[in-house]
């Protein structure tokens, strides 16, 4: 990848993590308020369920948690295990939509539950 | 190989082998949790079940670690944040004070709450 | 009795090596050099090191005591010592040449990868400027030059970044704090040159601010703030900003 592409990273990176930063501070909110009693699966449902808000919310944090995790990942394996080059670039890539793709499956699923 | 611990105490690095960590477990935790929640693509008796299942306490002390984890790995980011974007410097030190800070608070309160 | 230091000093070359053990009599005010000299006067001529100045000017004689890398002239023992210990290495993250001397070559090939000349605006082919930029001292820019200016490439702070050891193409804080200066240069005119030659994983982008440049640098530089300034710079550039 070209010295370009990898600031591209690195920019999409911090972007992201400006917008993880308030989806993990009301992320930690929701979680500190609903396991007060125990979580259940009706008091999570009952709050996703046919909630355009919420499942936005969802999507852009999984989106943004998932491809900010692939490219943190790719740091450390570059600098820990050597795992350079395009062909990992491009795995890693992968790796974070994939994983967005499989969030934003999960919160469709609680807001049509 | 033993890592020299000597020229690796001041607090940025510490600071910076926490965001490393922190943020490494959570990328790994992350498919695990995503998986979780999909459960509710079967239903509420689904998820339900899931939950239950996570009533235990070795499930509650990963849970609370990971809240620890997920609190410091964001008070790591902030301060990346202000040093790339802020241009923040002297503050440094104290900086990685009110990010230990936050994360144990977090983590206290969900232990609080959590029972 | 006199008091000795127990001093150990790595000896070997590009191949490998091991500590050496040496016992020097202690004085009252001493130096690391003067510790390193001693051995080499009094009892191993064959031992390989390197120094100029000894009043840190020149940034040759720096290597890693009791971890720490430090300019061996102005370290008083008495402020390094650990019960009467002492570990000398050479720099790490270079190539040994022999002993305590390391190869320097890469670290200042980097800094001319990183475009650390300064390349006159006006007069590429030498000649007079046309006119005189006039750069009131007290100016942000100039200010933030300023910051870094004083850098006299002694590679402390290239020893003591781990990123370096993990990532051999990273140019390091030192370059990366002297394209900084340039950067803010209001003189200089190959700015966009040099921004792309810091771009990347080899560059900037690379940094995780583990500031151990900032905590080392005797001169008090803040190399690794000069790295976030670039990306700073990198960053507002893509939408045609200069902040």
């Amino acid at each position: 990848m070209s010295a370009r592409g990898q600031q591209h990273l690195w920019v999409a990176q911090r972007v992201t993590a400006m917008i993880l930063g308030v989806a993990v501070v009301v992320h930690l909110v929701t979680i500190l308020v609903a396991v007060r009693g125990g979580l259940s699966a009706a008091e999570i449902i009952g709050r996703v369920s046919g909630n355009e808000a919420w499942l936005m919310f969802y999507a852009v944090f999984a989106l943004a948690a998932g491809l900010h995790g692939a490219i943190g990942l790719r740091g450390i394996a570059a600098e820990w295990l050597g795992w350079r080059g395009r062909r990992f670039d491009l795995a890693w890539l992968a790796i974070g939509l994939l994983t967005a793709a499989f969030g934003i499956r999960a919160a469709a699923g609680l807001y049509a539950a | 190989m033993r890592i020299d611990t000597r020229p690796r105490s001041h607090p940025t690095y510490i600071a910076f082998l926490v965001h490393r960590i922190s943020g490494l477990l959570l990328a790994l935790f992350l498919p695990l949790h995503f998986w979780a929640l999909s459960r509710a693509i079967q239903g509420e008796a689904a998820l339900e079940n899931f939950l239950r299942w996570t009533d235990n306490g070795l499930v509650k002390a990963s849970e609370t670690l990971l809240v620890i984890l997920l609190a410091a790995h964001l008070a790591g980011g902030l301060r990346v944040l202000a040093l790339e974007f802020l241009g923040w410097r002297s503050s440094q030190k104290t900086l990685v004070a009110a990010s230990a800070g936050v994360s144990l608070a977090a983590g206290l309160l969900f232990l609080l709450n959590v029972g | 009795m006199q008091e000795t230091l127990k001093v150990s000093v790595w000896r070997g070359d590009g191949e490998g090596g091991a500590f050496q053990d040496f016992r020097v009599p202690a004085q009252a005010n001493q130096t690391v050099l003067d510790v390193v000299t001693h051995i080499q006067r009094e009892l191993d001529p064959t031992l390989a090191y390197r120094f100029a100045c000894r009043v840190g000017m020149c940034g040759s004689c720096a290597m890693v005591v009791n971890g720490r890398a430090r300019w061996t002239c102005r370290t008083h023992v008495r402020k390094v010592v650990q019960d009467g210990r002492l570990e000398l290495r050479p720099l790490a993250n270079l190539p040994v040449i022999r002993d305590l001397a390391t190869d320097m070559a890469p670290f200042f090939d980097k800094w001319a990868r990183a475009k650390g000349t300064f390349q006159p605006k006006d007069s590429a082919d030498g000649a007079v400027p046309e006119e005189f930029h006039v750069v009131p001292p007290s100016s942000a820019k100039r200010q933030a030059a300023d910051a870094g200016i004083e850098c006299i490439g002694c590679g402390v702070c290239y020893a003591s970044c781990d990123i370096v050891a993990w990532n051999g193409a990273y140019l390091g804080p030192a370059a990366l704090n002297r394209a900084w200066t340039l950067v803010n240069d209001v003189r200089d005119g190959a700015r966009r040159d040099r921004l792309d030659a810091v771009a990347g994983d080899a560059g900037c982008h690379a940094c995780h601010s583990t500031q151990s440049c900032t905590e080392r640098c005797p001169k008090g530089i803040d190399p690794s703030g000069a790295i976030a300034g670039l990306k700073r710079t990198l960053f507002w550039g893509m939408f045609g900003l200069d902040r």
